[in-house]
């Protein structure tokens, strides 16, 4: 077995918390924040829920310390923060000191930030500004400006599984040395314009979210960053740096099925979970936790749970959750939040709960952990599935010295 | 370690560079602030149905995949790449567009779900059913790089034989005029204008598809060896020099080992500086080639500069119309490409001839 790339430090921000400390408060307490919206003037305020993280733009920008005349889009704000708690949490004080690099992730960059001027753009001269920050390479060039960061930056958009393919890319610019040290992860803000889109496609819930229930509704919406810092063995070794845990293995494959939906075999997730088996050396009966994707879409969690059954057996399958009733479907940043829960379910020993469950569903026999549970975690399988077919699967695994 | 062929290309873009040999019929345009692409006929490629459907990058994407793994003679990839700065921007501005108009009511879900950024990879995928990884990198002038630095590491590490890469950009009404707004793209009626000889800021946009299949062995088709290939988020003016030094000793080459220097000259008067100070020093020596009068700017432009260089080393051949200077050399084998915009998001990519096996 590979020893798997060294995680040395986390930053998190989403609905349930403003640091890794109070997300897992809020995970080991049951407390989930998925309510109505707040800071989106949508006329769907009081049809849906959604994970929200209760600042105002304002409070971010105050927070980071941004001058007056920025163009931080929400997205880049949220990032920005978790990437900083990250930095600061693997003891970095000089982020040039080696190759570093940063790869972020988002589903729409600056949308919210577009969505808001579009049309005031033109009479409104001092909000021009904030057209370059659309896309999503200017979230990650505003994150690597906060950092002080020079070298290597690149973004991933694949949808819902975008952070995942962030972690992986990063692991293995780390493997293969092309990086020192790599700075991983996702962010994305609520916008109007991903609401609304999921509503067209009629997979929001009216209510909360109950990924893996037979009679689940859909899913809420919610917005997060998070973001982990890689390291290779040689810093953390010259450095004596903790290692929270390892990142042993990864894979993306495509569904090739359709543009927003998923298998019915979950052909694509299959894949991804058998070959991030092939890479890590580990086989699915080491697996003590599966952070599923579990979005509580019908369509996602039969699709997943039928890849599950695939790789694992039926009778075989590890305790497993989806952590999405606490914080909402965060879209390019779930991936990323959900490292951050696998990292602390290896140092914590322990399985967060499926919320919200109650009735199982019908196809086949996969009930969720509902409660809170101790017991030893060495290696935990976190699934993220996206549009366009996109499956990745990324193991974690508890540092041994 | 496993070396990276280019085997097979494929260009949609504002020139003739599908049914042609080598830009023997590039037009010059410099009317025009946004440059129209030559489109190729959709329907040889795509069926009636889904040609309706599809925004016109998605279309350019399947084009000019279909073309690199046509010359490749690939059938399914052992990875799927792409590369795009705006993403599907039309779709999205529609759907934006109607959400907005309509007050978050009577919205469809068709051009929502042709907004994702991945849309191009993954209709690719979905058209040749394959199941192998897939990738879309979107970070505004490396979108491409990030794809072609992924695909390298993945046949470094063994991990494919067969990759297909692309960089895609469109652009949209909307769009445009709020880069115009911004300054982003140079301003109506400002014409000619004249990339090299430039005197404003801002830049003439266009879009494009460029697609390549990347491969671990040599073929018939073969047009050069990917040697390397750097991404650097910011760099000085008074750095780039030295950087571009440094990446060649990575890669034990030196200055006067480089036959032709292709650089992404885009008429912004502003950040050209960083070209200039390649051209009238270090490489002033050097054959001196640019691309983007011909392909405009786009964040994949790039892909197209990567283009020209590969025709360039296969058919060992360089257009007058790309010179930057007069320089020739006997022969064409190194050839370093330096890109970035705005200042920010440089690459270095550097290709060669193929050694015999």
């Amino acid at each position: 077995m590979n020893k798997g790339v060294a995680i040395t430090g986390m930053g998190i921000i989403s609905a349930i918390g403003n640091s890794v400390e109070e997300n897992y408060h809020a995970l080991i307490n049951g407390e989930t924040a998925i309510t109505t919206i707040e800071n989106i003037n949508t006329v769907h305020v009081n049809v849906m829920k959604v994970g929200e993280i209760k600042k105002t733009n304002e409070a971010l920008a105050a927070e980071l310390g941004l001058s007056p005349d920025n163009s931080f889009s929400r997205t880049a704000m949220i990032g920005t923060i978790a990437a900083k708690q990250a930095v600061k949490n693997a003891g970095i004080t000089a982020i040039n000191e080696y190759k570093t690099g940063l790869i972020s992730a988002s589903s729409v960059g600056g949308m919210d930030i577009t969505e808001k001027h579009y049309y005031d753009y033109f009479n409104h001269p001092e909000l021009v500004k904030y057209i370059g920050s659309h896309d999503g390479g200017d979230v990650a060039q505003k994150i690597s400006e906060e950092l002080g960061l020079k070298g290597f930056v690149t973004t991933i958009s694949t949808a819902c599984s975008s952070a995942a393919n962030s972690i992986m890319l990063g692991a293995r610019m780390i493997k293969s040395g092309k990086l020192d040290r790599v700075i991983v992860g996702g962010t994305d803000a609520l916008a109007k314009f991903t609401i609304n889109g999921f509503k067209t496609l009629m997979i929001l819930s009216d209510t909360y979210n109950t990924p893996f229930d037979n009679n689940r509704k859909g899913l809420n919406l919610g917005e997060a960053a998070a973001f982990l810092v890689l390291e290779s063995d040689e810093i953390v070794k010259k450095e004596n740096k903790k290692v929270l845990a390892r990142v042993s293995g990864f894979a993306n494959a495509n569904d090739a099925f359709h543009q927003t939906a998923s298998s019915e075999n979950g052909e694509g997730a299959f894949l991804a979970m058998e070959k991030a088996f092939k890479t890590s050396g580990l086989k699915p009966s080491d697996i003590n936790y599966i952070n599923v994707h579990g979005t509580a879409t019908p369509n996602n969690d039969l699709s997943e749970g039928r890849a599950i059954i695939r790789v694992f057996g039926e009778g075989n399958i590890p305790d497993f959750s989806s952590t999405k009733p606490f914080t909402g479907h965060t879209l390019a940043a779930a991936a990323a939040i959900e490292a951050v829960y696998s990292v602390l379910a290896i140092q914590n020993n322990v399985v967060f709960p499926n919320l919200n469950f109650n009735t199982p569903m019908e196809e086949f026999n996969m009930i969720p952990q509902t409660e809170l549970k101790h017991k030893n975690i060495e290696h935990v399988l976190s699934n993220s599935f996206g549009f366009g077919g996109n499956c990745s699967a990324v193991l974690f695994s508890k540092a041994h010295e | 370690m496993n070396k990276t062929y280019i085997n097979g290309v494929g260009c949609v873009s504002a020139q003739k560079t599908f049914d042609t040999v080598f830009l023997e019929e590039a037009v010059l345009n410099e009317n025009d602030n946004l440059l129209p692409i030559q489109a190729p006929v959709y329907k040889d490629f795509i069926s009636p149905a889904m040609i309706r459907r599809m925004a016109k990058g998605v279309k350019n994407g399947i084009v000019a995949s279909a073309l690199a793994m046509k010359e490749a003679n690939l059938e399914n990839p052992d990875a799927i790449i792409t590369g795009t700065g705006m993403g599907c921007i039309e779709d999205s501005d529609k759907f934006l567009k109607a959400l907005i108009d309509n007050n978050e009511e009577f919205l469809t879900p068709t051009s929502f779900i042709q907004s994702t950024h991945n849309t191009v990879g993954s209709q690719i995928a979905l058209s040749l059913q394959c199941k192998a990884y897939n990738f879309t990198y979107v970070n505004a002038a490396v979108s491409f790089e990030s794809a072609l630095l992924d695909a390298k590491m993945m046949i470094e590490e063994d991990d494919a034989n067969s990759i297909l890469i692309g960089g895609i950009d469109e652009m949209g009404d909307y769009t445009a005029s709020l880069f115009k707004l911004a300054g982003f793209i140079k301003e109506d009626d400002g014409g000619p204008y004249p990339l090299l000889d430039s005197k404003t800021t801002g830049v003439v946009y266009s879009e494009g598809a460029t697609f390549f299949v990347l491969e671990n062995k040599i073929t018939e088709t073969t047009y050069a060896e990917v040697l390397d290939v750097e991404i650097q988020n910011t760099i000085e003016l008074d750095e780039v020099e030295a950087k571009a030094a440094e990446f060649l000793k990575s890669n034990n080459l030196q200055i006067s080992d480089i036959d032709a220097i292709v650089l992404g000259f885009d008429g912004d008067v502003e950040f050209d500086t960083y070209y200039k100070k390649l051209t009238e020093n270090s490489f002033v020596n050097t054959p001196q080639l640019y691309y983007k009068h011909l392909s405009g700017e786009y964040n994949t432009a790039s892909a197209f500069g990567l283009w020209t260089a590969s025709k360039i080393i296969k058919r060992q051949q360089i257009p007058e119309i790309l010179k930057v200077n007069t320089l020739q050399k006997s022969q064409y084998k190194t050839i370093l490409l330096y890109n970035q915009y705005k200042g920010i998001d440089h690459s270095f990519t550097l290709i060669s001839d193929v050694k015999p096996q």
